[in-house]
């Protein structure tokens, strides 16, 4: 019976104002909350804001070998804005992701409307058979690659290797792997979709070519977006294959590939922390903005809520 | 004449999707393959076919190799995936049920932190972590891999986004009216609601965990705390170097064989988790 009683104090605050109960309920639900998030909200502090503002406050300084750190305001970025070697890696990554992310978001895109439109027993295994590549670790499946390209253990008389041609080996890696990652995503979307429409479009005499590229693919707009938009953050920081092949030739992928492969060397290779602290701080940066601009000219089409 | 057409055009669907999947699959096929050839083999034979069968060879260089220690690279592997796995799950479970259903102070503007925040791109955080990890001491310890993965932005968000669509408030208002504390009622009434997501996060979280590279390459140098995918960095590097009394290549690609049949087996009877994952975050 006793239940009866708190369930009227619950539901109906009296005129009075809220009463006792509710007042404690209140304070119980926000401490609670606080304690739930605490936490994430610990872990958001360690290993994000902290390694962000101390990344930020070594790129500010400039270690000597007569005064050790010195302040050094922007040098650091003075620096890396006037490295060719930076800039080289800079303009090639961006190159990449102009060529890259349109052709593997378009093979995602086709064989979506395929499966979308192929409903068989094949194309059940065709959706498994082209997600199974973005299981693999990266470092493997660059493993994969490299021996395919190689003329030694390789299939192929050509050597993808060569510093024309590097960049587009990496691309098709790339590629390879996530591809059917972005096909499921923009798969989900089209089966979102209402039929009915297909049935009006097809009363009106339109083929199914015509139905996949005039109203499923625009429907689909929003998930189109966000899937473009972390293939470019992915592309800008672009590391393990380039990494992981440069032994291969290091003619051709050089220390400064990247920028990430630029900042990995120069702190590891160079113990250029401050420097490298510096083109992280940098790269991650323009990933950051890069994505809100993004998302912002694009915000009626995308479905970040 | 429309039937026709249609048929013509599934069998040019069926013949696209053939040929995407022969690309799809042409790794796996020669990684298959080559796994069964000796070093010889793998560069004396037809790259897509079997020559000599040397698979249990192979496996058996794999696992002796150097003392064994693929076999610690594989344990690492699984220990650092199942620890930072059900961790990231535990505290973004916590968090997201907050998120979705308790009002307190500053919920709305933490939340929006974390929107902003899943757009911090994770490399870029692997070398100031690792800075900052150096000056507390952290480096070279399996804390050092095991303690930034636990922080999951993008997994708050997709149980968020579950916890407050699919678990009625009436339903922990009952559990509270019966005199439950908040967290009894989180554990007893909304963490059993939460499962699926919580598996397709805990999924993730572990698949990502055991996919990764650039973080335990930076953090670790001793290599016995290795990860595969950075043990096997090492052999192939020495390999294509050819620095004397390196791991040979067919130990590699056996190597890499195993690794990956983990992740096939969990991915093909996990399926369902995997889509709902992706669609939670990406259509929603």
């Amino acid at each position: 019976m006793s239940t009866d009683v708190k369930i009227e104090s619950a539901a109906a605050p009296a005129a009075a104002g809220p009463a006792p109960a509710n007042k404690h309920r209140h304070w119980r639900e926000a401490t609670a909350g606080w304690l739930f998030v605490l936490p994430f909200a610990v872990l958001l502090v360690a290993f994000l804001l902290l390694p962000m503002a101390y990344a930020f406050k070594l790129s500010l300084y400039r270690s000597t070998l007569v005064e050790g750190e010195v302040f050094a305001f922007a040098d650091n970025y003075q620096q890396a804005f006037a490295d060719p070697l930076f800039r080289e890696g800079v303009v090639r990554v961006v190159l990449f992701g102009l060529v890259q992310t349109p052709v593997m978001i378009g093979i995602a895109l086709l064989a979506a409307l395929l499966i979308d439109h192929a409903t068989s027993r094949f194309s059940r295994v065709f959706r498994l058979a082209a997600f199974v590549p973005y299981a693999v670790p990266v470092v493997i499946g660059t493993l994969m690659w490299g021996f395919l390209y190689s003329q030694e253990t390789g299939p192929f008389k050509f050597d993808f290797l060569s510093s024309d041609v590097v960049l587009g080996s990496l691309g098709n890696i790339v590629t390879w792997q996530w591809a059917g990652y972005n096909m499921i995503v923009l798969y989900a979307a089209l089966q979102g979709l209402p039929r009915e429409i297909y049935e009006s479009a097809k009363i009106d005499g339109a083929g199914a070519v015509q139905i996949a590229v005039r109203i499923k693919t625009p429907m689909i707009a929003s998930a189109l977006v966000l899937a473009t938009l972390f293939t470019i953050m992915g592309t800008l920081q672009f590391f393990t294959e380039p990494l992981i092949l440069q032994p291969l030739n290091p003619g051709a992928i050089t220390q400064h590939y990247t920028p990430n492969v630029y900042a990995y060397n120069q702190a590891f290779s160079f113990q250029q922390y401050n420097y490298s602290a510096a083109i992280s701080f940098l790269l991650g940066a323009v990933v950051f903005v890069g994505s809100y601009i993004f998302l912002f000219a694009t915000r009626k089409r995308s479905a970040l809520r | 004449m429309t039937a026709l057409k249609e048929k013509k055009g599934s069998v040019a669907a069926h013949v696209v999707m053939g040929v995407m999947a022969l690309y799809f699959l042409l790794p796996f096929w020669w990684l298959l393959v080559a796994a069964t050839k000796d070093n010889d083999g793998l560069f004396g034979s037809a790259p897509l076919w079997f020559a000599d069968f040397h698979l249990i060879d192979n496996l058996k260089l794999v696992f002796t190799s150097e003392d064994g220690i693929y076999l610690t690279w594989l344990r690492n592997s699984a220990m650092y995936a199942v620890l930072s796995g059900i961790g990231a799950t535990v505290v973004s479970a916590l968090a997201g049920y907050a998120f979705a259903k308790l009002r307190f102070p500053g919920r709305g503007a933490l939340f929006a932190l974390l929107l902003g925040l899943i757009m911090v791109p994770a490399t870029a955080l692997v070398l100031p972590t690792y800075l900052l990890m150096a000056q507390l001491d952290l480096v070279d310890t399996i804390w050092a891999v095991i303690l930034p993965a636990l922080l999951n932005p993008f997994g708050v968000y997709l149980l968020r986004v579950y916890t407050h669509d699919s678990i009625p408030d009436e339903m922990l208002e009952a559990a509270r009216i019966d005199g439950a504390g908040e967290f009894r009622v989180f554990r007893s009434v909304a963490l059993p609601a939460m499962r699926p997501a919580l598996v397709t996060v805990l999924l993730f979280s572990m698949v990502a965990s055991w996919n990764n590279f650039f973080l335990p390459l930076v953090m670790l140098s001793d290599n016995q705390l290795y990860p595969l995918t950075v043990g096997l960095r090492t052999w192939y590097m020495s390999a294509t170097i050819g620095n004397g009394g390196a791991a040979l290549f067919n130990v590699i690609v056996a190597g890499s064989l195993v690794a990956i049949i983990p992740l096939i087996a969990a991915f093909l009877l996990l399926q369902r988790y995997w889509r709902g994952g992706l669609t939670v975050g990406a259509v929603k």
